[in-house]
């Protein structure tokens, strides 16, 4: 409380590959989330460099970091956060929105990106419509829209049941192999870890203690 | 993020607590229809004090004599500096010809009123007769008149002032469409007679200090009778020339009056001056464009060699008085605004404590604090603009409700109705432009603090 200052995340040097498959582990409060916030410019290091694409994260303004979340990163999360009051073609186009894209690009967009996921036959529902797997999926869609090269997963089957859980990871599994896409997820679900990603980060009381072959 | 998906978006976002959005903007459109009723008011007022004004011909008008006439009248001399040294000039037709090429003149005629008596139903009223040129159907003064205005500039026709007409009638509405026979005496010029030796005509014209074309005349006076048809009867004196003067209670055609040649006064000023013969006016009314080409018009007259009289433009003044008037009006009427820029605060910050989540979702997704600060800003602007042009048109029907409510008032009086409110197209999109700064500034606080919200944290906000 008042000043005295948490490190969340502490003496972390970690290198992810392009195209790689990542997984973060470790119990409540171990770091994990905190550490992919950081590498989605949505929190800043108080000291240390995080680099993406040879740019420093640490050095960027507010407006290069919001350019970083917008071009470089897609994320998903666990609570899908979706906005209720749009259907789902307008979740999806929002990203294109924020990031400028021609009005005239943007139906192909949206389209390839529920494509991706398989919810094309859904685009005109609202959240609340849709099942907690097809909201994540939705989630995933809207990840993917902008074309980034990292895709930033936080507890993405955390309010999913096991087999709605195992469809999201076979969708994230797709993804990285089929468009060669970075992606580090976020996870305290060991098993599913060590099926569906290729590397596994253990973390615990901010750092990291070990990190291992996946699948 | 682009202005047409900003609007679109915060027109989205205000959609979906409509209840509580209207009600601002409600609010605002309340203010800023106080503002626009307030400044309607006194715009109405000033435009109707101007009008009026106007229409009483003291403003417009440069009332023109003869040099003579004036030093004739022992008065004070209002043109000392611009008078020139050369002879006086006569006020006759050439002159007003001449007037009337100047420019920004719109019309000269002349003053014609005389003492008459007219004779309705075998009885004799002893009245006093005006003739009124065609263009003072404009001056309003007609406005409210029974029956029609006269149909030709030379028409015997005759308009008669309300108190005339009761006198001619108990019921002078009934006295529309009968005739009146109008008795005055006419002037007939007696041909010029041989000047006797040493003291001719011409010396005493030279004498006179006036131009001369060496002719000398003399009249006698003949009396006449004109028939005239009754087709008005008007509740108000009609200003007729300068300041009323040429006012009378039997209104005919000037041109009909002109062709009356009535002796007047002036001819037996004329005549012992060493008249010409051709007939001259006492005054002539020289009406101008408006009242801020009345100096630039009497300075031109007085160098032709006249004497003239006007009224220094009042309407500077009154200006001034409904600029200050309007101005506070203006402030009473804003302090509504100000109240209603109180709710979109309010409005705002709910919103920000409602959408804090969707503000950190906006984050993650590659929204700038530019953006969210803009999308706020827009919503603040949205409901300013929609309450402004809803509050204009309050304004505007609040406005007709007075003028309804002070005309029926008038009515019970016996008064002419009035138009008290005036909405001008200016007013209406200064009202709206204001509301929507007003507006705009009321977001600024909520804006930024939308803008600097730590997306982490509105992420995990329940």
């Amino acid at each position: 409380m008042g000043d005295a200052l948490v490190r969340a995340v502490d003496d972390v040097t970690l290198s992810v590959r392009e195209g790689e498959f990542v997984a973060l582990l470790g119990s409540s409060g171990s770091g994990k989330s905190t550490l992919l916030n950081l590498l989605a410019g949505l929190d800043r290091p108080s000291s240390g460099a995080i680099y993406a694409h040879e740019k420093n994260l640490a050095d960027m303004d507010s407006e290069q970091l919001a350019h970083h979340r917008s071009h470089t990163v897609g994320m998903v999360f666990q609570a899908f956060n979706l906005l209720p009051r749009m259907t789902l073609e307008e979740n999806v186009e929002l990203p294109l929105r924020l990031a400028e894209v021609e009005r005239a690009e943007r139906p192909g967009r949206v389209r390839e990106a529920v494509e991706r996921v398989k919810l094309a036959a859904r685009l005109s529902h609202r959240p609340s419509e849709l099942s907690g797997g097809e909201q994540q999926r939705a989630s995933l869609a809207r990840a993917l829209v902008n074309r980034p090269t990292i895709l930033l997963a936080d507890e993405p089957t955390g309010n999913l049941d096991s087999v709605t859980g195992d469809v999201i990871m076979g969708l994230l599994q797709e993804i990285n192999r089929a468009l060669r896409m970075t992606i580090v997820m976020v996870t305290h679900d060991r098993p599913r870890a060590e099926r569906f990603s290729q590397r596994i980060i253990t973390m615990a009381d901010g750092k990291l203690i070990g990190d291992g072959a996946g699948s | 993020m682009k202005a047409r998906d900003l609007t679109e978006l915060a027109g989205r976002n205000l959609r979906e607590a409509l209840l509580r959005n209207s009600l601002t903007t409600l609010g605002i459109a309340v203010g800023v229809a106080s503002l626009v009723a307030m400044l309607s008011l006194g715009v109405g007022l000033q435009e109707m004090a101007s009008s009026r004004l106007a229409k009483s011909g003291l403003f417009d008008a440069v009332f023109v004599t003869s040099r003579a006439n004036l030093r004739a009248f022992g008065g004070p001399r209002r043109d000392e500096d611009a008078a020139p040294k050369g002879p006086v000039r006569r006020l006759d037709e050439n002159a007003r010809q001449e007037l009337a090429k100047l420019p920004d003149v719109v019309e000269v005629y002349p003053e014609v009123r005389f003492q008459t008596e007219i004779q309705f139903e075998g009885r004799p009223y002893g009245t006093t007769a005006a003739g009124i040129p065609l263009s003072a159907l404009a001056d309003g003064a007609f406005d409210n008149m029974k029956g029609t205005f006269f149909s030709g500039s030379n028409a015997d026709e005759a308009i008669l002032q309300i108190e005339l007409a009761k006198d001619l009638s108990k019921q002078p509405n009934s006295l529309l469409g009968k005739d009146i026979v109008l008795r005055y005496a006419e002037r007939q010029t007696i041909p010029a007679a041989p000047a006797p030796a040493g003291k001719g005509s011409k010396a005493a014209a030279e004498d006179s200090g006036f131009e001369s074309d060496g002719l000398s005349a003399g009249f006698s006076m003949v009396s006449r009778e004109l028939k005239l048809r009754i087709i008005g009867i008007v509740e108000t004196e009609p200003a007729a020339g300068f300041g009323g003067m040429g006012r009378g209670r039997l209104l005919i055609p000037l041109q009909t009056a002109q062709a009356l040649r009535v002796a007047q006064p002036a001819d037996m000023r004329e005549m012992l001056r060493g008249a010409t013969g051709k007939p001259t006016y006492e005054s002539l009314t020289v009406r101008v464009k408006s009242p801020g080409d009345v100096k630039a018009v009497e300075d031109s007259i007085k160098s032709m060699g006249f004497g003239t009289f006007s009224i220094i433009d009042a309407t500077k003044n009154i200006q001034l008085f409904f600029t200050v008037f309007d101005l506070l009006l203006g402030i009473f009427g804003s302090l509504a605004l100000t109240v209603a820029s109180l709710g979109i605060i309010n409005t705002l910050v709910m919103a920000i404590l409602e959408r804090r989540r969707e503000i950190g979702v906006l984050k993650a997704l590659g929204a700038a604090d530019r953006d969210v600060r803009r999308l706020f800003f827009a919503e603040a602007g949205v409901m300013g603009l929609v309450g402004g042009i809803f509050g204009v048109f309050l304004g505007w029907l609040i406005g007709k409700a007075l003028t309804f409510g002070t005309n029926v008032y008038l009515s019970r009086q016996q008064l002419p109705p009035i138009d008290l409110s005036s909405v001008p197209l200016w007013m209406v999109f200064a009202a709206i432009a204001f509301s929507f700064f007003v507006s705009l500034a009321a977001g600024i606080y909520p804006a930024s603090r939308a803008a600097k919200l730590d997306p982490v944290e509105a992420l995990r906000y329940e």
